[in-house]
């Protein structure tokens, strides 16, 4: 990948927060409401992140997938918090690069790390097979996923495997967290995995070993499936 | 900014969690003026465990609300001494707090006394085995304080953590079916245990059809309404399964935040800061006193606070790291095996088992408590060690503290391809009717594992990050396959679908990306020898006689049990010495070397 993607990712729109600040301490890391109502992902971008969403939890015989559930419009959310920003990683250089289990080292923030890798799978994309990764027949979707996951490509110096792996990750936190943070839509996550949510409350159902648990789920804010 | 100096106060404690919280209780009632010090915010459980916001798993597990923030300070880690260290940049392996109540806000709350033969483990293994039993390399220690003399202490902790448990014996005489192997009570729990979930149900059957002795884990989760006697109250549990990594919205969790900090500030003579971050501690021209602490506030002003007497008990690895920032004692060499601050530097060796059940049998996951089942019978020296050739053991539990479903998901049982719909029916079917074993093990100490100041990377202050020389070693890797293997004549006997053992291996390296425990320990140990020890038996720096150091740093190596116990035990030993004999004294030496 030459210096295309990163004109890309970098140059078309100054959508970038402000560089987490290294040089004055964080007194806390607690969520703070997004900042901005203006999106972060593109129009353009936002399609790649449906369509890779829903190959990596896809609607089936097991239940909704990653579309019907809101999980790109997650996403979107949490790139307005303080994590997607950097600012809860230690991001002071140099950056230098290590064996795999001395973990990440890049200098990317995960707003970054989105811009770089979508914009590098278009471009990787276009170049084989002459379409957005949207316009692809599913099995070929797959194909590309599959390849992103297997570190076939880098992105500037963003392993394709590592920006997989923020895609995994945000789909399945997408599908499962709380729907106040936009996804798990009509705590349909929540209902295939039979987990009752915020009841929290089980006191009365410790030792009742051979009954299965009887109440569905509910949210943070009271809504129900 | 304005730099500024304060009037003196007569202690001054840094961190806000288990340890500095005790202490600072211990030392208020002994009349000193006391002034805690700790980095992060204010927290309580009445507002950062308020349901049902608190209750969030995303905020809570996977954003780390409650954890430290990396982008202030970090550490370096690597596994070799010919190795580049680099920093820990996201938080995984492990998960240090921040804020009042540190860890012990979002502690799980599984709460251990030590076996005796782990606070002497040099001498027991000499005189049960022999001297050529240690491997070479091995920095094999005693704590220079016995079972019988913490007694009491461990006690006081319970009471004030009110915790649930089960007793095997009580001044030696047979109580109930606690763990057998559990060293003799002055008293028993001040709650009875919490009741087992259905996981831990059929462990506790498949452990004692295979000949083993699974009891009650002790927890420091009320299993009914408590009263402490500080008069803090907490709720009973209710098994609602957000204990590790949450404040307890029940007040049903020990935490300081709940427990001590209420009777605290009732104190005159207390005072809390909060956004103080320590940067040293003082010394005077001598090198052998302290005369107080500097930290920056949350202005960035650098504030001198004297004082006559400083307790460090911050995480164990902040307090070795401001050992060394302050020139406390002299930095361990590798190469010669001398000095002691930052070395004897230990983890906990962890792994995790999972039991994918029939899928007529929902494990119902979502239900816990810092409770569940355990079998001891391959811990400590439970067991002849000679065939065996290693030192060290595990429990065997399942210590179901509720898994939420991104956890669930992430961490499925699953074959294939990580994703789609295969991957997506496996997860949930995973989800649904798994559970996880844990052997949580020892991590001896050797001579090539320790820690010191990174000469690269600096945190936000301007100072160097601590940095972390880390790897499994033989002993280890051989203790944690021995033990797996035993678990399976317990999954024997379960009617279980499938299983997948967690074991380490050879060849290996430790992994900072996988969250294994928190449990981190030693760096500044205690002991009877100020060649092998930072601390002498009371937590008193051997160097500089008006610091105490109070934490997880102390242990000489680590133990298959959680630390907590063994922590505000020793937080409550150190700070009895101190009011009965420092306070009394001429500030000098509690031991001579």
């Amino acid at each position: 990948m030459g210096t295309g993607a990163a004109a890309l990712a970098f140059g078309t729109r100054p959508a970038l927060a402000t560089p987490p600040q290294t040089s004055a301490p964080t007194p806390t890391n607690t969520a703070q409401p997004p900042a901005s109502t203006a999106p972060f992902f593109t129009p353009a971008e936002h399609a790649f992140l449906q369509a890779a969403c829903e190959r990596i939890f896809p609607q089936d015989e097991s239940g909704p997938g990653a579309i019907a559930l809101g999980v790109p419009q997650f996403i979107e959310q949490q790139m307005a918090t303080p994590w997607a920003q950097g600012q809860t990683w230690y991001m002071q250089g140099p950056h230098i690069s290590g064996p795999a289990n001395l973990g990440y080292q890049l200098p990317y923030t995960p707003q970054q790390i989105y811009r770089l890798g979508i914009a590098g799978t278009q471009h990787w994309v276009q170049t084989q097979h002459n379409a957005a990764f949207e316009a692809l027949p599913p099995a070929v979707q797959d194909a590309v996923l599959s390849a992103l996951e297997q570190n076939a490509t880098t992105f500037e110096n963003l392993p394709s495997a590592m920006f997989f792996e923020q895609l995994r990750s945000d789909t399945l936190e997408g599908a499962f967290a709380d729907p106040l943070h936009g996804g798990n839509r009509h705590l349909a996550g929540w209902k295939m995995m039979n987990f009752p949510g915020a009841r929290a409350d089980y006191m009365e159902w410790v030792d009742r070993y051979a009954t299965p648990y009887p109440y569905g789920p509910v949210s943070i804010t009271g809504q129900t499936g | 900014m304005a730099d500024k100096t304060l009037p003196p106060v007569d202690a001054v404690v840094v961190g806000a969690g288990w340890a500095g919280s005790i202490m600072a209780k211990e030392l208020c009632e002994a009349g000193l003026h006391v002034v805690m010090l700790e980095r992060g915010g204010p927290r309580s459980t009445a507002v950062d465990g308020a349901y049902p916001n608190s209750i969030d798993e995303l905020e809570g597990a996977v954003r780390y609300k409650l954890f430290q923030n990396l982008a202030t300070s970090t550490v370096t880690v690597r596994n070799r001494i010919d190795e580049q260290a680099l920093p820990y940049r996201r938080l995984a392996a492990f998960l240090p707090g921040e804020g009042v109540g540190g860890a012990g806000l979002h502690w799980t709350g599984v709460h251990f006394r030590a076996m005796p033969q782990d606070l002497r483990l040099r001498s027991h293994v000499i005189e049960r085995y022999g001297r050529t039993f240690i491997p070479e390399g091995m920095n094999l220690q005693d704590y220079g304080v016995t079972y019988a003399e913490l007694e009491p202490f461990f006690d006081r902790a319970e009471k004030v953590f009110g915790t649930s448990g089960q007793a095997y014996t009580v001044g030696g005489k047979i109580v109930g079916n606690g763990n057998p192997f559990a060293p003799d009570r002055s008293d028993d729990f001040p709650l009875p245990p919490l009741r087992d979930v259905y996981t831990a149900h059929l462990f506790r059957n498949a452990a004692t059809q295979a000949g083993y002795h699974p009891y009650a884990m002790p927890a420091a989760n009320a299993s009914q309404p408590y009263t402490n006697p500080y008069g803090a109250q907490m709720g009973p549990c209710n098994f609602c399964g957000y204990c590790s990594d949450y404040a307890c919205y029940m007040s049903a969790k020990a935490s300081p935040n709940v427990n001590i900090l209420p009777a605290l500030r009732r104190h005159e003579n207390f005072s809390l800061r909060t956004h103080a971050h320590v940067l040293k501690v003082l010394l005077d021209s001598t090198g052998k006193k302290a005369t107080g602490v500097v930290y920056q506030d949350a202005q960035g002003n650098h504030i001198t606070q004297p004082a006559g007497l400083v307790i460090l008990a911050a995480f164990q690895f902040h307090n070795v790291h401001l050992m060394l920032l302050s020139g406390i004692g002299t930095p361990y060499d590798p190469q010669s095996n001398t000095g002691t601050v930052g070395r004897n530097f230990t983890y906990q060796n962890i792994t995790n088992s999972t039991v994918l059940m029939p899928p007529t049998r929902s494990t119902d996951q979502f239900i816990g408590s810092a409770g569940g089942v355990a079998i001891d019978d391959f811990n400590c020296d439970n067991f002849d060690h000679g065939p065996h050739g290693f030192i060290g053991g595990s429990p065997l539990w399942v210590n179901q503290a509720g898994v939420k479903p991104i956890a669930g998901a992430k961490g499925a049982i699953t074959t294939g391809q990580r994703w789609g719909s295969a991957w997506k029916k496996q997860a949930i079917d995973s989800y649904r009717h798994s559970f996880t074993i844990n052997a949580q093990g020892s991590n001896m100490a050797y001579r090539d594992v320790y820690l010191d100041l990174d000469p690269t990377w600096k945190d936000a202050y301007g100072q160097p990050l601590l940095r972390m020389t880390f790897d499994w070693k033989d002993n280890d890797i051989r203790m944690n396959r021995y033990v797996i293997g035993q678990l399976q004549n317990v999954v024997k006997a379960l009617d279980a679908r499938d299983v997948h053992y967690g074991m380490r291996e050879a060849g290996k390296p430790f992994d900072v990306r996988d969250y294994q425990t928190t449990h981190l320990c030693g760096g500044a140990v205690m002991g009877d020898n100020p060649k092998t020890s930072a601390l002498n038996r009371y937590l008193q720096s051997w160097d500089v006689p008006n610091v105490f150091v109070i934490g997880a740093n102390a242990f000489p190596q680590g133990m298959g049990y959680n630390p907590t116990g063994l922590v505000a035990a020793l937080a409550y030993w150190s700070a009895h010495h101190i009011r009965t004999q420092w306070l009394k004294g001429n500030g000098g030496p509690l031991v001579t070397p």
